[in-house]
């Protein structure tokens, strides 16, 4: 078994760029979501879209740890996944937009998701199915006598499927190199957590049950999701076994949508415990330690950020110029 | 040409196929047991012992896990020994894997994986052994469904779903397992979407579906020793459909019985119907006939499960029917069930 991976210290000045490229794949994903969100309020992405603001230290912090040769897998709420993994967000907003230059040629929409060049391979609307599609990605590198890495992204409701089940037994007994990352955010949709599955269950503990190592990371830290996703990928090169990974994490939007629910007066879960959640920002949190650390300054990471925004916008706009599908090819790649 | 029993046929391809490729494996519950899905796959598994391999019941997942696998280069091959089970796999099939290729606008590749699901009948296996959903499944654009009927077929179907580069389901009939014809010892696929005439006749066109291909032809023998002339058309698969096959058989003898493997209703044999009302209208001498199964569950008591059944003689008296002649007691015709039991 490959050693305990050591935290990673912020305060090192070899980890400094670690700060830095984290942080600006951080601001990255934050903003193409918030500006995605934005453009959405004008009717012009027909499309529903399950925003992951708030969440994005699990996928950046993941990614980082990954190779460009290993694979992901995500669910409905899958921007954060597709952006971190290497997605540009010009062909996400154009898939959006139902352009033919979307990732999905304007086939798929939000949860349909593809870019094989980054090794993004999918993202699916219905619970499980990135989790069994990952299981089989990593079967194939077993039998293929790949050293390559299967990973699927997927919320706490997911453990309430019976193929979650299915999956975490059969990657125990095939000893198949696939890592299971759970963002564990509470919510189902407007379901708290606590009406659906029993007080007190642990679903990592459920997991290990199985055999399957499993490991906990504080969800809003990219520095410490970044350390378990090392660990967990050091332990799936070696040992060639899964890693079941759950980071807490917390949605800031509605589930499908680009409002805050009090905006919309839902009463599902409180202002205060958005306020409480939002005050855990990662982005906040990240920016945080790079200031404390001394590897870059406000006015450098103030420069970063509109520099990203800037990006995002004009690639929003060139995505929303383009062509739509041409209806004659309303058949095409069925088979 | 060499004579092959249905199951040596299925057999035969897989482990041609295996040896032209490598990606291909195979599993489902039972595929490596020495009796090897009634023995249509253990001799694949004594030549590739890595890559024919038991699984566990998870039919729900697994669906999902050859999709996974497809889409890195794989050529999983599932096998369900009671086509029953299928329905736990409907998620990943219907959700995933036959919209894999539209969903991601060709952008995610292909997924190469083919289902084998057996379908029971008789000797009491009851309501959740001896289904077919083939009509549902056909339903959905971007799958494949086949239904081979003879040994040939079932070679050359599963030579193509082996090569092919979408999702295919092949509905193999358990009855049909022992039935014995002329196999091509060579490789030589079967285009999906191309029926077979299995007789030329003028009178009734009957399209039949597996295991019914055979009991129309014995109830064609029977018929045309009293003059009456049946043509037969096996589909061979339902999606793709080969409708000019049908409609120009119907054009021919202006009368059509369907003969399905399933229920009526909103069934394969409801949906040639659809076909000929609306395209072949003009040409019908009679009204067209449905024979499938019961509206029932399969019950399990012998003269519930003989009543369930449609056979060579009810469909000997459909023809009478519709060429207008008086119906009787054809039971002489019907097979008589050699099997011993339990399955």
């Amino acid at each position: 078994m490959p050693p305990k991976t050591q935290p990673i210290d912020p305060l090192a000045s070899e980890n400094h760029e670690t700060l830095l490229r984290l942080h600006e794949e951080l601001l990255r994903v934050r903003h193409a979501e918030l500006a995605l969100a934005e453009r959405y309020k004008q009717q012009e992405m027909r499309t529903p879209t399950h925003f992951g603001v708030g969440q994005e230290a699990v996928a950046v912090g993941v990614c980082a740890a990954l190779e460009k040769t290993d694979v992901a897998y995500s669910h409905h709420r899958s921007h954060n996944h597709f952006l971190a993994k290497g997605g540009s967000v010009y062909r996400l907003a154009a898939e959006l937009f139902g352009r033919e230059t979307g990732c999905s040629r304007g086939r798929g929409g939000s949860v349909h998701l593809t870019d094989l060049s980054c090794g993004f391979v999918a993202s699916s609307a219905i619970l499980g199915e990135a989790m069994s599609a990952a299981t089989g990605s990593a079967l194939a590198f077993r039998l293929g006598n790949e050293k390559r890495i299967a990973t699927a992204f997927f919320g706490d409701a997911v453990a309430e499927e019976g193929a979650f089940y299915e999956c975490l037994s059969y990657a125990a007994l095939k000893k198949l190199p696939v890592l299971y990352v759970c963002e564990n955010n509470g919510y189902a949709t407007e379901s708290p957590l606590s009406i659906r599955q029993p007080a007190g269950a642990d679903i990592s503990g459920r997991v290990a049950s199985f055999g399957v190592r499993t490991i906990k990371a504080e969800g809003n830290d990219v520095l410490a999701v970044l350390t378990a996703a090392r660990e967990a990928v050091a332990y799936l090169r070696t040992e060639g076994t899964p890693v079941f990974l759950e980071c807490a994490t917390y949605r800031w939007l509605e589930h499908v949508g680009p409002f805050y629910d009090h905006e919309l007066g839902r009463t599902y879960r409180t202002e205060q415990e958005v306020a409480g959640w939002q005050d855990k920002c990662p982005v906040i949190k990240s920016r945080a330690a790079i200031l404390e650390a001394g590897a870059a300054d406000e006015a450098t990471l103030d420069k970063m950020q509109t520099d990203i925004q800037a990006v995002i916008q004009a690639d929003i706009e060139k995505a929303y110029g383009d062509p739509w599908p041409d209806p004659q090819q309303l058949f095409d790649n069925i088979y | 040409m060499r004579v092959l029993k249905y199951k040596e046929a299925i057999s035969e391809a897989t482990v041609q196929a295996m040896e032209a490729d490598e990606s291909i494996f195979v599993t489902g519950h039972a595929v490596d047991y020495p009796s090897g899905i009634f023995g249509s796959t253990s001799a694949a598994a004594e030549k590739f012992p890595d890559r024919v391999f038991d699984c566990p019941s998870m039919e729900n997942a697994f669906a999902g896990i050859a999709v996974g696998a497809a889409a890195m280069g794989q050529r999983p091959m599932f096998v369900y020994p009671r086509a029953d089970f299928m329905f736990l796999s409907f998620d990943n099939l219907l959700n995933l894997a036959c919209k894999w290729r539209y969903m991601y606008g060709g952008n995610a590749g292909h997924v190469p994986i083919v289902l084998r699901a057996v379908v029971g009948k008789g000797w009491g296996q009851g309501a959740t052994h001896s289904q077919s959903p083939h009509a549902p499944l056909a339903h959905f654009p971007g799958l494949t469904v086949a239904m081979p009927a003879a040994p040939a077929d079932a070679k050359g179907l599963l030579l193509s779903a082996l090569t092919s580069n979408h999702p295919v389901i092949l509905f193999e009939h358990r009855s049909l397992f022992d039935h014995e014809g002329e196999v091509d010892e060579a490789m030589e696929p079967i285009p999906f979407g191309k029926a077979r005439i299995v007789r030329e006749g003028h009178d009734v066109t009957i399209v039949a579906t597996s295991l019914m291909v055979s009991e129309a032809v014995t109830a064609a023998e029977e018929l045309a020793g009293r003059g009456i002339s049946v043509e037969i058309i096996d589909p061979r698969t339902i999606r793709p459909l080969d409708e000019a096959a049908i409609l120009n058989s119907v054009k021919k003898t202006g009368r059509l019985i369907v003969a399905d493997t399933s229920w009526e209703l909103c069934g394969f044999s409801s949906e040639v119907a659809g076909l000929v009302a609306e395209k072949a209208f003009k040409h019908l001498k009679a009204p067209v006939r449905r024979i499938a199964l019961a509206d029932c569950p399969a019950p399990v008591s012998m003269p519930l499960e003989e009543a369930f059944y449609p056979k060579a003689s009810t469909l000997a008296n459909a023809v009478l029917e519709l060429t207008g002649q008086n119906t009787e007691n054809m039971s002489h015709i019907d097979e008589v069930s050699l099997f011993k039991g339990p399955y």
